[in-house]
């Protein structure tokens, strides 16, 4: 009996015991579900063990959803909590929990493999390739977010969830203050997905670098590709600074070590100085693939090429480079002399200037266009002023001197929402909305796209512009309660309406998955949007080869060259396609490292040794596999082309 | 239309708060510092809204002159790969308003990172602010006093807060006086205020600190200076000693209301600065630096029993 209580959840609360009961319900119901409908074959040979890019793409993104389901439901819970003076709904210790969860999975689980997914489904097909340069190690990069993602989750019903806020500031984060085993838990799943996402970073500037088709130099690479293979370089050198930071944590509260402890010699400020040298380079890393599908959606609904390529992509670069040198204003008020913090306020302010060039190109895209409100473009739109005032509150806040009386306050909250969700989340939704054609071979319903748009942008408003006023009035963000005197009420209501606003706009975009799956006209042509870029000149849904025959290209809007200048992007005959072999590998070493990091939460010694070793067998046996992948013949795919609709 | 929307309920918040409301903390300061940041703020949120309204404006042109029903069937947009002048002036312009609000930043951080302008002659009174779980001690090295949860001030005399920690990183916040700082375990921070009117001003740690953060307030008052002299008499009068027993069970997490004691904790614990620091690594230099800075705060307390 003992061995079991350390799996007691601290704080528990009605709350907690319905999720418990919820989760093991809906377990229960997909397993009968599966089971009933015979479909565990079919689950495992075509999802659980594939290596295409376009099954895992659609893999993280449902993950997404689902963790942004998750995430929003803390948020509605938070914005509940405070929206009246004095409530009782959530006690501190909880609402602490609530926030730090939210934040965790937004970032991390939500953001990270919308953006991942997005880039895994698309990037191939915009550069030509059949799959991206290591299927093998791309599938096991999924299933290591995925492992991360459920082992953070189950925190929240086993032994408890992390509760130092998602930055998780030492000494707070320590084992003095954050006396739960949650903080083991962020430690070890943010350290699992993050070897996945480190993986992914590598596998795709290969895949950027080598595998683009004929004719296609950088320069003429579609606008998402190149924010991919930025965002890539990013995440390769940001990544392993969280990797090592997250170490550093798990020896400090596991095996006693002192690195962010404020005696014997080590130092919780060099935890904050990690975690935003790898944090804020972590910003770009969601917002660059952001601009980049903006960019290919504003075009294409413009119906005109982008307004200064060459200075859309420098003004990336330039915003990746300038993302490692800004670190410190996430600390202003850390006690840095004035020297020190002008010279990270002008650095920040820096970024300001090739966003700015961004916004400018964007509304010369549009400019003399032929402008076409689609759900999509619907969004892009909303973006560009929501997105702009986001920035310039950003610039704000990078004034050293100013952002004293801002940290730490509901203005940050109201300003890094202000850019991540018209930023980030509005442009992953049109994204998914824009390639769902692709994905699924048929349209979602745009009457119900735009009530769903709606609502999120409205609600967005309501939500988020009160913050920036609090705060300027003195919330502190993260507080629980506060009292009636503070005055802070109306406008905390005014949030929770804005908040409930949302929720509606995410349940209509899920019912409006329903109602296309159901009653969308199917054989939409491989072209609905006339969009301009390459991954539009192969079938709708995309058979698994990508391309039957390897396209030629010409410019950066190669399709569109072939639709009007007559280009041919076609050449040649069928040839064999080699294609990777699927492989039940990923999964099964994702599910070991499951329990390498349960067991190491809950200090199971011989779960962490026997996982361990499963682990390296893993690999050892990869290492002796002979697998050379597999040949489709001609003769196959002469039929899957006539199955599409004639061949290209 | 978006942009109505977004723009209406902007309007509208601003609207609801500004009317009928009492001024917003941060914009209604109470010293040189407050003032100064709430002078930039101003500044920036003007510079902004400029930005904000010629972006809205220039999407507004765009989206009702070229929006598709209003072009002919036929019409198809022209190629343009850019125009070096025309990115030139998109380039030059956010450059020139950063190069601006740099220089902002750069003069106003010098500013409230020193002693308040118009205070350089007179002499600071130094208060030490420490933080535990979830309470604020303020200690008067040279009135010998200390109190939990309120701090009393003068007008007319800088204030030079020493911030440090019991426990978690917190940071002191009085946002009408000026900005906040962070207060840690290992290190001593600065931070440089003044009071010009008197009054009860509210302050916080804003820093999440666990599960009794939200509540981690204290009252700042500020006295004119005789009131101030006739409150430290007071105390002297009234107050009994702090004892390390005394102190240690004030540093137990919880909360507790305002207290005062004669005496400061810093005689029996001092403050993590100097040789005391957490990253102090017992170098001669070091010693002796805070050697003199202890000579020099005996001459402050010599002083004050002169008068």
């Amino acid at each position: 009996m003992e061995f079991f209580e350390r799996f007691a959840v601290p704080h528990p609360s009605p709350l907690i015991y319905a999720s418990m009961v919820a989760i093991g319900l809906v377990i229960i119901a997909i397993v009968l579900g599966i089971t009933y409908f015979k479909k565990w074959g079919y689950l495992w040979n075509e999802w659980l063990t594939t290596t295409d890019h376009k099954r895992i793409g659609i893999m993280y993104i449902i993950s997404a959803l689902l963790m942004l389901f998750r995430g929003g439901a803390d948020a509605v819970m938070m914005r509940f909590q405070t929206s009246v003076p004095e409530n009782a709904f959530l006690d501190a210790q909880h609402y602490n929990e609530v926030f730090t969860t939210h934040g965790v999975v937004m970032i991390f689980f939500m953001a990270m493999a919308f953006v991942i997914g997005l880039m895994n489904f698309v990037v191939p097909l915009q550069i030509g390739a059949r799959d991206v340069a290591f299927p093998r190690l791309n599938a096991i990069s999924f299933w290591l977010y995925f492992a991360g993602a459920m082992l953070f989750n189950v925190s929240f019903v086993i032994g408890g969830s992390p509760d130092a806020g998602w930055t998780n500031y030492y000494p707070l984060a320590g084992n003095d203050f954050s006396t739960s085993v949650g903080v083991n838990y962020y430690n070890w799943a943010l350290q699992i997905s993050g070897i996945g996402t480190l993986m992914t970073g590598i596998n795709f500037i290969a895949t950027i670098i080598k595998m683009r088709a004929p004719g296609m130099t950088l320069m003429k690479m579609p606008m998402f590709t190149w924010s991919s293979l930025v965002t890539n370089v990013i995440i390769v050198f940001a990544f392993p600074v969280l990797t090592i930071a997250l170490l550093m944590g798990t020896f400090d509260r596991q095996l006693g070590t002192f690195f962010f402890a404020s005696e014997n010699g080590g130092m919780d400020m060099m935890w904050a100085n990690l975690f935003w040298v790898w944090g804020h380079p972590e910003v770009y890393i969601l917002i660059l693939p952001a601009f980049g599908i903006y960019s290919e959606i504003i075009s294409t609904f413009s119906e005109r090429n982008l307004y200064g390529y060459k200075s859309m992509v420098g003004s990336m670069v330039i915003i990746s480079l300038l993302s490692f040198f800004v670190w410190v204003h996430h600390f202003f008020t850390m006690g840095h002399d004035a020297l020190t913090n002008s010279i990270f306020s002008i650095t920040t302010m820096a970024i300001a200037v090739p966003t700015g060039i961004k916004i400018f190109n964007w509304l010369l895209t549009m400019w003399k266009g032929k402008i076409r409100f689609t759900v999509p473009m619907l969004y892009s739109v909303a973006f560009i002023p929501l997105f702009t005032i986001g920035g310039v509150t950003g610039v704000m806040l990078a004034i050293a001197s100013a952002d004293y009386q801002y940290h730490n306050t509901m203005f940050l909250v109201a300003h890094f929402h202000n850019v991540i969700i018209p930023g980030v989340v509005f442009a992953m939704l049109a994204g998914l909305t824009y390639w769902w054609p692709k994905m699924f071979g048929f349209m979602l319903n745009e009457k119900i796209g735009k009530w769903a748009f709606w609502f999120l942008t409205v609600g967005f408003c309501f939500s988020f512009f009160p913050m920036y006023i609090t705060g300027l009035d003195g919330q502190a963000r993260r507080m629980y309660t506060y009292s009636e005197a503070s005055g802070f009420g109306p406008l905390n209501m005014l949030s929770f309406f804005g908040a409930g606003l949302m929720a509606i706009g995410f349940i209509v975009i899920v019912y409006n998955v329903y109602y296309s799956f159901r009653y969308a006209k199917r054989g939409i042509g491989d072209d609905p949007w006339n969009a301009r870029s390459l991954e539009w000149a192969t079938h709708n849904p995309v058979p698994e080869y990508n391309f039957a025959i390897v396209p030629q290209v010409n410019s950066s809007e190669a399709f569109w060259d072939s639709k009007k200048k007559g280009h041919k992007l076609f050449r040649g005959d069928y040839k064999e396609i080699h294609m990777p072999n699927n492989s039940g590998l990923p999964v099964i070493m994702a599910g070991l490292f499951f329990v390498f990091g349960f067991s190491f939460v809950f200090y199971i010694w011989a779960g962490v040794i026997i996982s361990g070793i499963g682990i390296l067998a893993c690999m050892a046996y990869r290492s002796f596999e002979k697998d050379h992948g597999r040949h489709i013949k001609v003769k196959e795919i002469e039929e899957t082309e006539d199955k599409f609709g004639g061949a290209k | 239309m978006k942009q109505k929307w977004a723009l209406l309920a902007l309007v509208f918040t601003i609207v609801t708060v500004l009317i009928g409301c009492e001024p917003l903390l941060v914009l209604d300061p109470k010293g040189p510092q407050a003032e100064t940041l709430s002078n930039t703020i101003w500044l920036s949120i003007i510079t902004m809204a400029v930005i904000v309204i010629v972006v809205i404006t220039l999407l507004v042109i765009v989206l009702v002159k070229y929006r598709a029903s209003k072009q002919p069937d036929d019409y198809e947009p022209p190629h343009i790969e850019g125009n070096p002048i025309l990115e030139g002036i998109i380039i030059g312009i956010p450059i020139l308003i950063v190069a601006f609000l740099s220089v902002v930043s750069v003069v106003s951080t010098y500013q409230v990172e020193s002693v308040p302008e118009g205070y350089e002659d007179k002499e600071p009174l130094v208060i030490y602010a420490s933080s535990s779980n979830w309470k604020w001690h303020f200690s008067y090295p040279e009135e010998d006093i200390e109190t939990l949860n309120y701090v009393f001030l003068p007008t007319d005399r800088p204030v030079e807060f020493r911030l440090y920690s019991f426990g978690p990183i917190t940071s002191f916040w009085i946002p009408q006086l000026g900005g906040q700082k962070y207060a840690m375990a290992d290190m001593v921070t600065t931070l440089h205020l003044a009071a010009e009117e008197t009054g009860d001003f509210v302050g916080r740690n804003a820093n999440f600190s666990g599960e009794g953060f939200a509540e981690n307030t204290f009252i700042a008052t500020v006295l004119s200076p005789d009131e101030y002299d006739t409150w430290i008499e007071e105390i002297h009068a009234t107050a009994d000693p702090i004892t390390e027993d005394k102190f240690d069970e004030l540093l137990e997490p919880g909360h507790l209301g305002q207290m005062t004691f004669t005496g400061t904790h810093l005689d029996f614990l001092p403050a993590p600065e100097g040789e005391h620091g957490g990253h102090n690594h017992g170098s001669d230099d070091s010693n002796t630096e805070s050697h003199d800075e202890m000579d020099h705060e005996h001459e402050h307390e010599s002083e004050h029993s002169n008068h």
